[in-house]
């Protein structure tokens, strides 16, 4: 028989990509986030990646020891991503209050969003940000919305680490003074979640998924492309808003808009598969997000409007699915008169 | 409107009657008569029936027990009325009948309840207690069961499936306020050393926790029973 001719069914080239390779391709590309948050928030950022990617990869073990499934798959760097990401989006606390936030929001993740569903690649939402909301909801006052801790300043700033110094996010300050566009951009001196303030690493690592292919490109487009549109178009809400409420690019440099839209959106698991549902999916998360931002209770709503848009995204793709090859819609049978 | 409301718990009770296993088929003992309602026909955890009083007053052990001997004690005097007068009650109008008896032991267990018991926990109960008249597994007794069968078996059949109802409906509240809450009965079990130390999740004593809990502890059951049938 000749070994040269194949015959089988397609596909006949492979992508050399796995799950780790994936895996840690993402990793790679959150770690000038995480370097710069350690850098802003000191041992306490380092206590909670931590505590956070530890549980995650225990809870893998343990959840995949109870399905009887091979225990190797926990080294796929799945769960160490998803106790990375779910880090990155927790506000920095001190290590007394980080330590059962992060761990229970990392277990909830990998138990009950991941492996109650199904495991890799069968879950509905966005692990790491389901856990974020469990957490929020669990411990409202250790997760406050409206006391975060101040970062230390960059290039030559005085160092103001400490439990007690705590100041609003730039979505939620009243102050007639607002940060400059060049802060928001780096960081410096902006609070917020541990991985969101500095959005130059993040632009960084998204811009390498993209490069390489990880990530579709449309996603954080329409996502902060909506975000920039709708904030400059909508009216503020309430009588005298603050003077950022209506200036789009305050808007799309704060809060965790670039981290959800380079990382969080574009998971590959929770979002469609299709060019066009991808659009529909970024724009609805943009939408959502200046609608929770303008007119909800909250200051800030990628997370919700993350987690919303996944749960209808089987619906989205269903909407989107292509048309075969080969095939034409059914058109109605001419009427004969 | 009336007959709507009707035909809707006949839907119900066919629905219930689908899943129970059949009653007349094999004699039971006594015993099994009481003892089935509290595992192998749990009305919670197996047929899944009562799930509203279950999400809604589960978020303290207090107001779970008092619910519980409530049902307890409708489930069991409306099985031994209707089993008196299932010869009487007329076939076509049997639900209205049921209705009417088991509405008119939930008002005397409203009316002690609220002159007996400590005001707090009155007012967890809140709208659920006359709701028990709604309750499915009360009706799904009275239709499958006590309608078809003597009284000293409608009793035992109403003790042991009551005595099910308020044991699921306390697991679920024990956990719910040992990790909601921090407490157990009112008294708190938390250690205070820093090591050890559990901080409530007050999610859990909020709805979406009553999902939650009873989600996982229904996994949990259904994981027991496949694991013991397949050995």
């Amino acid at each position: 028989m000749n070994q040269r001719l194949l015959i089988r069914s397609s596909p006949h080239l492979r992508e050399r990509d796995s799950v780790p390779r994936i895996m840690w391709s993402v990793a790679a590309a959150l770690s000038p986030a995480a370097a710069m948050s350690i850098y802003f928030f000191g041992w306490d950022a380092v206590a909670l990646l931590a505590v956070s990617i530890a549980t995650a990869e225990a809870t893998e073990v343990a959840c995949l020891a109870l399905r009887k499934a091979p225990l190797a798959r926990a080294l796929d760097g799945s769960a160490a991503v998803t106790g990375l990401l779910l880090a990155m989006v927790l506000p920095p606390m001190p290590l007394s209050a980080s330590w059962y936030c992060a761990a229970v929001g990392s277990a909830f993740a990998i138990a009950i969003v991941k492996h109650c569903f199904g495991g890799l690649g069968h879950n509905i939402w966005n692990p790491a940000l389901a856990g974020r909301v469990f957490v929020q909801f669990a411990y409202p006052a250790q997760v406050s919305l409206s006391q975060w801790m101040v970062p230390r300043a960059l290039m030559g700033g005085t160092a103001s680490l400490g439990d007690a110094i705590t100041q609003a996010t730039p979505l939620f300050t009243e102050a007639p003074i607002h940060p400059r566009y060049l802060d928001l951009f780096l960081g410096n001196g902006i609070s917020g979640s541990l991985g969101e303030t500095c959005k130059l690493a993040l632009l960084v690592g998204g811009i390498y998924l993209i490069v390489s292919r990880r990530i579709d490109w449309r996603v954080p487009l329409f996502y902060v492309g909506t975000v920039f549109a709708l904030t400059a178009l909508l009216p503020a809400r309430g009588e005298g808003p603050p003077p950022w409420m209506n200036d789009p690019f305050y808007h799309v440099l704060s809060g965790g808009l670039f981290l959800g839209a380079f990382f969080m959106a574009t998971d590959m698991v929770t979002s469609p598969v299709t060019p066009l549902g991808r659009i529909i999916f970024a724009a609805g998360c943009g939408l959502l997000v200046v609608l929770i931002r303008f007119y909800g209770a909250y200051p800030e709503g990628v997370a919700y409007s993350i987690i919303i848009m996944n749960t209808i995204t089987p619906l989205i793709d269903k909407w989107c699915r292509p048309r075969i090859y080969g095939s034409r819609p059914p058109r109605p049978a001419p009427r004969t008169t | 409107m009336g007959f709507a409301i009707v035909s809707g718990f006949e839907i119900l009770l066919r629905l219930c009657a689908l899943n129970a296993s059949p009653q007349t088929m094999p004699e039971r003992s006594h015993f099994q008569e009481f003892s089935k309602g509290i595992v192998s026909q749990n009305a919670v955890f197996v047929l899944v029936v009562g799930i509203c009083p279950t999400l809604a007053v589960t978020t303290g052990l207090k107001s779970a027990v008092a619910m519980g001997v409530g049902v307890i004690a409708v489930l069991t005097c409306s099985n031994v009325i209707i089993s008196l007068l299932r010869n009487v009650i007329p076939r076509e109008v049997r639900i209205p009948c049921f209705i009417v008896v088991i509405a008119s032991f939930v008002t005397m267990i409203e009316i002690t309840f609220k002159a007996y018991l400590p005001p707090g926990i009155n007012a967890a109960l809140g709208i659920f207690l006359p709701l028990i008249v709604v309750n499915c597994s009360i009706l799904h007794r009275a239709e499958s069961f006590a309608y078809k069968n003597d009284v000293g078996r409608s009793l035992l059949d109403g003790l042991g499936t009551g005595v099910g109802f308020a044991l699921a409906i306390c697991l679920v509240a024990t956990v719910r306020e040992a990790l909601g809450n921090g407490t157990v009965w009112g008294y708190s079990w938390l250690p205070t050393s820093w090591p050890v130390e559990y901080v409530p999740a007050s999610i859990l004593i909020q709805a979406p926790g009553a999902f939650l809990v009873l989600g996982l502890l229904l996994a949990g059951f259904n994981w027991l029973r496949r694991t013991r049938e397949r050995p």
